[in-house]
């Protein structure tokens, strides 16, 4: 036995178990942790001094969930699913021994409990939470791609009805105490000091040690399965999970199913059948997709893994933003969110106070859904200053510039902002396509000059490109990183190159998707394929939004710039047709790939047809899902054989975070690794075969696929 | 082989499927007895010689349930040596119970037996009875499925029916079956439906509007739009057909088949038993045949069902006089017409479920005694007769005069 828990009896016969993860701030489901748990229950059942036990903890939060790390290597170690069942199955065991022990056993839950915390708390017969808003309790095993393995899917709705469990367990709801309340997820609140008291009083007044579904005469709450609203519950919670999951995310139906065949057979039975569904996740890739690029990964990154070491923690305190657009309004906002001071200069004042008047929209939505206050909002816009005049910029820890994409323009306002800001100000422009050292260039201290690469919309889009110049120095990567941190952003690093990382791999998507109307492909067909491999929006959607214009400029750019003749491929063809001869330039331009009627939703534009004709043979979707996956895959292994990208991690999350690369596969490199490298490569030569030479793998990659060389 | 002979139909009025409908009333087990009492009366038959009861019900739970089949032919008063039983191919059960009856007489071992079905859905909503299709997570999940409705409305958006088209096939039925009624062109096998004082509750389809126009139809809102919109099954569906943009819905209840109850019985056997019942035989059984099919858009079975059984009776498309499709929604009949090149004059001439409703168990029999009373009227020989069934599935039967 280890040390997890602190045993003691009281003088009144209630054994107190305090959960308390030695050297961890919080406390976290462990096979220790569980081991100990079984021997201190069983230590109180066999104490005839004791009446009751009382689960509770000596951190702020009760448990915050299973400790993944065991879990996230099960599929690379190859757990079969016998394994993977035997691993939920035992912590079901455990539980359910506590359960029907004989003594009651009642949960002070003094802070947070989620996932395997949260149904710890449920094989308890008593559960006193602290009145706090930041004690919610939560099931948050789907996001990774697991269900609740824990006894979560067959007590959940036996305690509190089918269509409120499967909100919770497959939205993953939290609910906090006051919901958790009135839901019957939990007995009483109380302050969290008094939680254990709270819980003491339960055991030694009442103390029922038998759990609602193992007395006789139980009934689901809301009606058993055959109950109408159960019925409906269930046939519109199935189509919505295969329209939301498009069938590639196999947790969601696994826990569906989890609670719909366990909550009709015994209770043991129930525990069995979710055992078997979680073992047939925690085997299989997705979960362990997930789990690493979602959680670790991203939590990683989100306390900068990639911070150079040496240089003193920072902290921005007035940014200054170049450019009043819908960029520079987006940094403004999220940056003022964070406490800073800023500056957000335009070349008119008019310009400016437009892009303040963006946070004033934003915050006024806020306020209406409650998630802000009048207060909160005018200390807000209390710190962004709109403004012409350059000199405000001084005193500023880090300038970003947001200015139209041209070099002249870009380099002119360096200029300007060097001559007022002091010599250690860190200088970022949030380009998306114009290389970083280039643009340094134009600056007196091209080691602070950095790229900031911003995704629209700021408020919404979690991640920060960085890019490094040529001369960009440790300092202001760290700097730009400890930034970050502070919007509450995820950073990835990268070098510097046309399009950078992301903007580059992303143009491959729509690049195919345009490709095969090219072939001939139809364009729903198109488009639904890229939403089935859960891309959130097809490649022709997507281009008329940024607006097929600027692909026209951009692809004309780049082909310059590698000394080509534009148009140099299938798509850049259908992109010069629909922007030179048809003027259907995108959504901003009111007609693109999709015709926008004024009283009706978008559609996708007849005249497609007469323009790109369609073939008599239509291509199966999975090819054309392969098609889109792969390409982008094959990018950015690309970008990682060049050294745009120097860590796999940036380029998973990237892709995720960046651009909404589907999450199952675990981002563009874990895509490579889910097919196998060298499945992944004899499939591009077919396609480079059939479709061109843009699926042509390059040397390093069919080296490494010759020694099968994964990338994590 | 043995051959089967069909020699006698009737069938209940169809009454409207809700509160206060003709029918309401009247139990399922009630409505099968008239029927089955009706059947032997007017054929003077000796029940003892009868060798089952088949009946089609779809929704067999509660008053309906437990074989309803046994329990009206005791309530009928028929002989205690006749056993039934209860059969369930969804929409074209009542087909499905002839086609039985047909097998174990042609397999020779049966020498008479009565086929048919009911349905009070009035009494006993659609889906009570629960089942895995749509409610079993990993069932509707890998199986992609989707409500008929949105089945019918995919239909019509893959072959480009529009509301209009769908909309005049519906008013054509209309006009059809009051055009029939008018007639009296169902006379010769509706049975009146009786309350316990032997009062005459229903003696026709009350369904029907004889003043059905494009116009009036026009103002009718499409059923399927917030299911599939709202409940994600437009996005299913278009899983399965990923060339499809935007499901059109175009279905209303207007251009849909009705929701009523009704009963209907054949009377089936070889020609030896005829002689012994003293009965003629009205037509043949050339073949039957049912089949599996997409189960996500669901009703196209009818085609290839009706191949299979042309092919089994080694007949053309040509070769049949009048056909007959159940009306489950506008657009499966439509689809139906132009695979199988058939004129809309050869086919529901007397209108369908869309005017006098789609009493679910019962229906496959209905039209079968509809398109036999028809093709005696008209002096024709042949007619095939078609469902679409849930679950991806189809039904058809052909048979000949005699």
């Amino acid at each position: 036995m280890s040390n997890t828990i602190q045993y003691t009896v009281d003088q009144d016969g209630i054994a107190i178990l305090t959960i308390d993860l030695p050297g961890k701030s919080m406390n976290v489901l462990t096979p220790e942790l569980m081991t100990d748990l079984e021997t201190l229950v069983d230590r109180a059942v066999t104490d005839e001094a004791v009446k009751g036990l009382c689960i509770a903890s000596s951190k702020k939060t009760f448990i915050a969930g299973a400790d993944i790390k065991d879990m996230v290597t099960a599929y690379d170690r190859g757990m079969t699913h016998k394994q993977a069942f035997e691993f939920s199955y035992g912590l079901n065991r455990t539980l359910r021994k506590m359960e029907t022990c004989g003594k009651p056993v009642a949960a002070a839950i003094n802070g947070l409990a989620l996932g395997g915390g949260l149904e710890v708390c449920l094989a308890c017969h008593y559960r006193v939470l602290a009145d706090d808003p930041r004690a919610v309790l939560g099931f948050p095993e789907v996001n990774i791609g697991l269900l609740p393995g824990a006894g979560g899917t067959q007590r959940t709705p036996r305690l509190i009805g089918f269509r409120e469990a499967a909100t919770m367990i497959l939205q993953c709801r939290n609910q906090k105490p006051e919901q958790a309340l009135k839901l019957g997820l939990v007995h009483e609140l109380a302050p969290a000091d008094q939680v254990v008291e709270r819980a003491r009083r339960w055991l030694l007044e009442e103390g029922d040690p038998v759990a609602p579904w193992d007395k006789k005469g139980f009934k689901i709450p809301g009606g058993g399965l055959m109950h109408p609203g159960t019925v409906q519950t269930f046939i519109m919670g199935n189509s919505l999970l295969a329209k939301n999951t498009k069938h590639n995310y196999p947790g969601p139906i696994a826990a569906q199913s989890a609670i719909f065949e366990g909550c009709n057979t015994s209770f043991d039975q129930g525990l069995k059948i979710e055992s078997e569904y979680f073992g047939s996740l925690l085997a299989g890739p997705v979960a362990r997709n997930m789990m690493r690029s979602l959680f670790v990964n991203k939590g990683k990154a989100d306390k900068l893994a990639r911070r150079p070491e040496g240089v003193e923690k920072s902290k921005v305190s007035k940014l200054g933003i170049l450019g009043a657009g819908m960029m520079g309004a987006g940094i403004a906002y999220v940056s003022a969110r964070a406490g800073m001071r800023v500056i957000l200069l335009d070349t008119s004042q008019e310009n400016a106070e437009r892009g303040k008047a963006y946070s004033e929209g934003l915050l006024k939505k806020a306020i209406e859904r409650g998630r802000s206050t009048e207060e909160k909002a005018t200390a807000l816009l209390g710190l962004i200053k709109p403004t012409t005049d350059y000199a405000d910029l001084e005193d500023c820890d880090l300038i970003i510039e947001a200015v139209f994409e041209s070099q002249q323009l870009k380099a002119d306002v360096t200029a300007k902002t060097e001559a007022v800001v002091p010599e250690s100000c860190i200088f970022a422009s949030n380009t998306s396509t114009l290389p970083i050292t280039g643009l340094a260039e134009a600056s007196k201290r091209p080691e602070q000059f950095i790229g900031l690469h911003f995704f629209s919309p700021v408020d919404k889009m979690p991640l920060v490109e960085i890019i490094l110049g040529k001369k960009t120095n440790d300092e202001a990567i760290a700097r730009s990183l400890d930034y970050i941190q502070q919007i509450r952003k995820t950073p990835i690093v990268v070098n510097d190159s046309r399009g950078f990382y992301t903007s580059r791999v992303f143009s491959t998507f729509t690049g195919e998707g345009i490709s095969m109307l090219a072939e001939g492909v139809k364009p729903a067909l198109i488009e639904n394929a890229a939403k089935m491999a859960s891309m959130p929006v097809g490649p022709l959607a997507v281009t008329d939004e940024v607006t097929l214009e600027l692909a026209y400029k951009i692809g004309k750019e780049t082909t310059a710039a590698m000394g080509l003749e534009y148009p140099a491929d299938p798509a850049s063809e259908v992109i010069q047709e629909m922007v030179v001869d048809l003027d259907r330039k995108g959504k901003r331009f009111g007609k693109g790939f999709y015709a926008y009627p004024a009283d009706a939703k978008k559609h996708l534009w007849a005249g497609l047809a007469e323009h790109f004709p369609q073939a008599e043979e239509q291509p199966g979707v999975e090819e054309l899902i392969k098609r889109l996956l792969y390409i982008q895959a094959l990018e950015t292994t690309r970008c990682l054989e060049e050294g745009v990208l120097t860590h796999p991690e940036d380029g998973d999350i990237g892709s995720i975070f960046g651009w909404g690369f589907p999450a199952w596969s675990g981002g563009t490199l874990s895509l490579v690794d889910t097919v196998g490298i060298q499945e992944f490569v004899s499939e591009c030569d077919r396609m480079a075969e059939a479709y061109g030479e843009r699926f042509k793998a390059s040397d390093w990659l069919r080296e490494r696929a010759a020694q099968n060389q994964s990338f994590y | 082989m043995t051959e089967a002979y069909i020699y006698d139909h009737v069938r209940s009025p169809r009454g409207r499927g809700k509160a206060g409908g003709g029918l309401n009333a009247i139990t399922p087990l009630n409505l099968s007895t008239q029927i089955l009492a009706a059947l032997r009366d007017r054929n003077e038959l000796d029940t003892s010689l009868v060798d089952d009861v088949i009946f089609g019900c779809v929704t067999p739970v509660g008053e309906q349930g437990a074989n309803v089949a046994r329990i009206a032919a005791i309530n009928a008063n028929y002989a205690q040596t006749v056993p039934g039983k209860q059969i369930n191919r969804f929409c074209a059960s009542g087909l499905e119970a002839i086609n039985s009856a047909a097998s174990q007489i042609m397999a020779g071992q049966s020498d008479a037996a009565i086929g048919g079905g009911v349905e009070c859905m009035s009494r006993i909503p659609m889906g009570s009875d629960g089942g895995a299709m749509a409610i079993d997570p990993q069932v509707a999940y890998n199986s992609y499925f989707v409500p008929q409705g949105i089945g019918a409305d995919l239909i019509a958006t893959l072959h480009g029916f529009s509301r209009e088209d769908v909309d005049a096939y519906a008013v054509a039925s209309q006009h059809r079956a009051a055009r029939a009624w008018e007639n009296g062109y169902f006379s010769k096998s509706v049975v009146p439906i009786r309350d316990h004082i032997g009062e005459v509750v229903l003696d026709h389809d009350e369904t029907i509007r004889a003043d059905a126009s494009l116009e009036s139809l026009a103002g009718l809102n499409p059923v399927f739009t917030m299911l599939g919109e709202q409940a994600g099954f437009d996005d299913v569906a278009i899983q399965r057909y990923p060339e499809v943009e935007a499901i059109n819905h175009v279905h209303t209840a207007g251009n849909s088949s009705g929701i009523v109850d009704g009963s209907a019985a054949f009377l089936i056997g070889h020609a030896e038993a005829g002689e012994k019942m003293g009965l003629k035989p009205r037509a043949r059984i050339r073949s039957f045949a049912s089949i599996g099919s997409d189960p996500t858009i669901m009703l196209t079975g009818p085609a290839p069902a009706s191949y299979k059984a042309l092919k089994i009776a080694g007949m053309s498309t040509s070769d049949i006089d009048l056909f007959e499709l159940n009306e489950a929604f506008a657009s499966v009949v439509l689809l139906y017409m132009s695979l199988l090149d058939i004129p809309h004059d050869k086919i529901n001439v007397n209108g369908g479920a869309i005017a006098m409703g789609h009493p679910l168990g019962a229906t496959g029999a209905i039209v079968l005694g509809t398109v036999l009373d028809e093709i005696e009227r008209r002096d024709l020989s042949t007619a095939l007769v078609t469902l679409c069934v849930g679950g991806g599935m189809g039904t058809a039967t052909i048979i000949e005069r005699v």
